[in-house]
């Protein structure tokens, strides 16, 4: 073509370009958390009401006997610790993913797409910045914890912080994957039903899998078979300084799935383009 | 890496060389939801330095059109080129020279005037300090330096379509989209800001694609795109457009071509 399209246009991005990029996408993502007081307040009311309530009343029937990482008996609420952290980064994974669909009906998610960079980086971006929200959750939970007596050894609070990244990334790509399928807000309380409480319960937040298995085989192969099972085992170990090699295949596995798949469905030519217009068309 | 020296100063450039390269080509465009055809190979391009108003009723195919400009849907056939850059084969070169202002606001509203330029920078690439310092001057340009720092939320619907122009700038693209930008805005607002993109198009040499209903935001200098149904009934320059009609102005022309009734606030 005519020399003024090659002279004006550099080819491809450097590494700052893509650093300015991410650390945007992180910045204003933060910003909006904290201008949403609200999100976050209920960020931790959610796992503390489980913590302060439910483990309280649930301690003398649930008899949790020595498993790994645990080294001594230990109180139904350092069981659950790490399934609540869980928790919070599904529910945040999916509040992202909400944020998403709102973003697509308002136009926001419009603006993201137009930049130059490529899209599956941008997306990228977008995930990991909703990881470091969970992140601010997550820590701000285990000081709240610290004092009902949840005391992981001190390196754990620095060991548990890749797994939780892992982690948030895979339940923030599964959140983007379901986003890209949805259409419109209303569909959202469905998959707060459908994946959130299903995927919560079925798995070993609340209990130890061997107790599900006494209870019932089937049910214990249901949960062996849920990715957000590993999640939890991963931070679960990663908080006492351990690694559950499983569990990190599992979740590294299903992050990569996960979001591959939601990049793929935020493909201009495949997945948007299939459905009709977001806005009114005109 | 930023890139200012040549893109801040495009009215430097040749115009025999800018006319050779189209800044927006649509080349037999269609696109169909399921059965329904929204796009029927649409053909026609913007020149550099030029207002092209592109000229339908609701529902004509302008939002699709934008959407397939900008990588919203894929293209189902056809091609689309922005400065000789094949949207779907080179997007990244060829968004790089394209703003755009959405039809639907697409501000965050709770963050400050420079917060949401300095985020739209950022997807650019744009560091922090040169996007500080575009910020502050744009800000400035559209007159909304003293409310920088105030929440997107309190500003009039005039000022926010005033901002939303200014961040589809700050990357100093050569091509600026604008779906009905004007679409709820009062008579002052909307001369306003059809006054300041104009600017755009002489004093710095932007190519402007302005998709409208309403026939006063024409003017007769500007190249004209009758879009409806899907379909382009009608381009060139205003004048030949009316002319070829066998009409004295926009609006009859708009009308004989479409075979539409008169429309309320055509006004031209």
């Amino acid at each position: 073509m005519s020399s003024i399209t090659t002279r004006d246009v550099p080819r491809g991005f450097s590494a700052s370009e893509y650093m300015t990029c991410l650390t945007g996408i992180v910045w204003r993502e933060g910003l909006r958390f904290l201008h949403q007081r609200e999100r976050f307040v209920s960020a931790l009311v959610r796992p503390l009401v489980w913590l302060f309530i439910f483990a309280a009343g649930f301690r003398q029937v649930l008899g949790i006997s020595i498993i790994p990482p645990y080294e001594t008996y230990i109180l139904y609420e350092v069981f659950i610790a790490p399934g609540l952290m869980a928790m919070i980064q599904l529910f945040n994974g999916m509040q992202s993913s909400l944020s998403m669909v709102y973003d697509r009906e308002m136009g926001n998610m419009r603006t993201l797409l137009v930049s130059p960079l490529p899209r599956g980086f941008l997306l990228f971006c977008k995930l990991l910045a909703g990881t470091a929200v969970s992140l601010l959750q997550v820590y701000a939970f285990l000081i709240i914890a610290w004092f009902w007596d949840i005391t992981p050894p001190p390196i754990g609070y620095l060991t548990v912080l890749p797994a939780l990244i892992l982690s948030g990334l895979m339940l923030g790509s599964l959140g983007m994957l379901i986003s890209s399928g949805i259409k419109q807000l209303e569909n959202f309380a469905g998959v707060m039903n459908f994946v959130i409480f299903p995927m919560f319960f079925a798995s070993s937040a609340l209990y130890p899998l061997w107790r599900v298995q006494e209870g019932s085989p089937y049910l214990y192969y249901v949960c062996q078979a849920n990715p957000f099972t590993h999640a939890v085992e991963l931070i679960r170990f990663a908080l006492y300084g351990q690694i559950s090699w499983i569990s990190l295949a599992v979740v590294g596995v299903c992050t990569i799935v996960f979001m591959i798949a939601a990049i793929y469905a935020y493909d201009p030519s495949r997945g948007l383009a299939r459905r009709g217009p977001a806005g009114g068309e005109g | 890496m930023t890139n200012p020296a040549p893109i801040a100063e495009p009215q430097q450039m040749p115009r025999l060389e800018a006319a050779a390269v189209p800044a927006l080509s649509i080349d037999g465009v269609s696109h169909s939801y399921g059965p329904r055809r929204a796009l029927v190979n649409v053909c026609f391009n913007v020149q550099p330095a030029s207002f092209t108003a592109l000229l339908g009723l609701n529902g004509a195919g302008k939002s699709t059109l934008f959407s397939l400009i900008t990588r919203l849907f894929g293209i189902q056939s056809g091609r689309i080129g922005i400065f000789g850059h094949d949207i779907s084969r080179t997007p990244g070169e060829a968004l790089r020279l394209l703003g755009v202002v959405f039809q639907p606001r697409t501000l965050d509203l709770d963050l400050s005037l420079t917060q949401n330029l300095l985020y739209h920078a950022a997807l650019h690439g744009i560091s922090r300090r040169e996007a500080a310092a575009r910020s502050a001057e744009l800000l400035a340009r559209i007159g909304l330096t003293e409310r920088a720092g105030s929440k997107v939320r309190d500003l009039s619907g005039g000022q926010m379509r005033r901002l939303e122009i200014a961040r589809a700038l700050l990357h100093r693209p050569r091509l600026l989209l604008l779906d009905e930008p004007t679409v709820g805005l009062d008579v002052k607002a909307r001369a306003d800001i059809i006054s300041h993109v104009r600017q755009l198009v002489t004093e710095q040499g932007i190519g402007v694609l302005w998709a409208t209903h309403l026939f006063d935001e024409i003017m007769s200098g500007d190249d004209l795109v009758v879009l409806h149904q899907g379909k382009v009934l009608a381009q060139g320059p205003m004048s030949r457009v009316i002319s070829e009609a066998g009409a004295q102005d926009v609006n009859t022309a708009f009308m004989r071509l479409t075979g539409a009734q008169a429309m309320p606030g055509g006004g031209a």
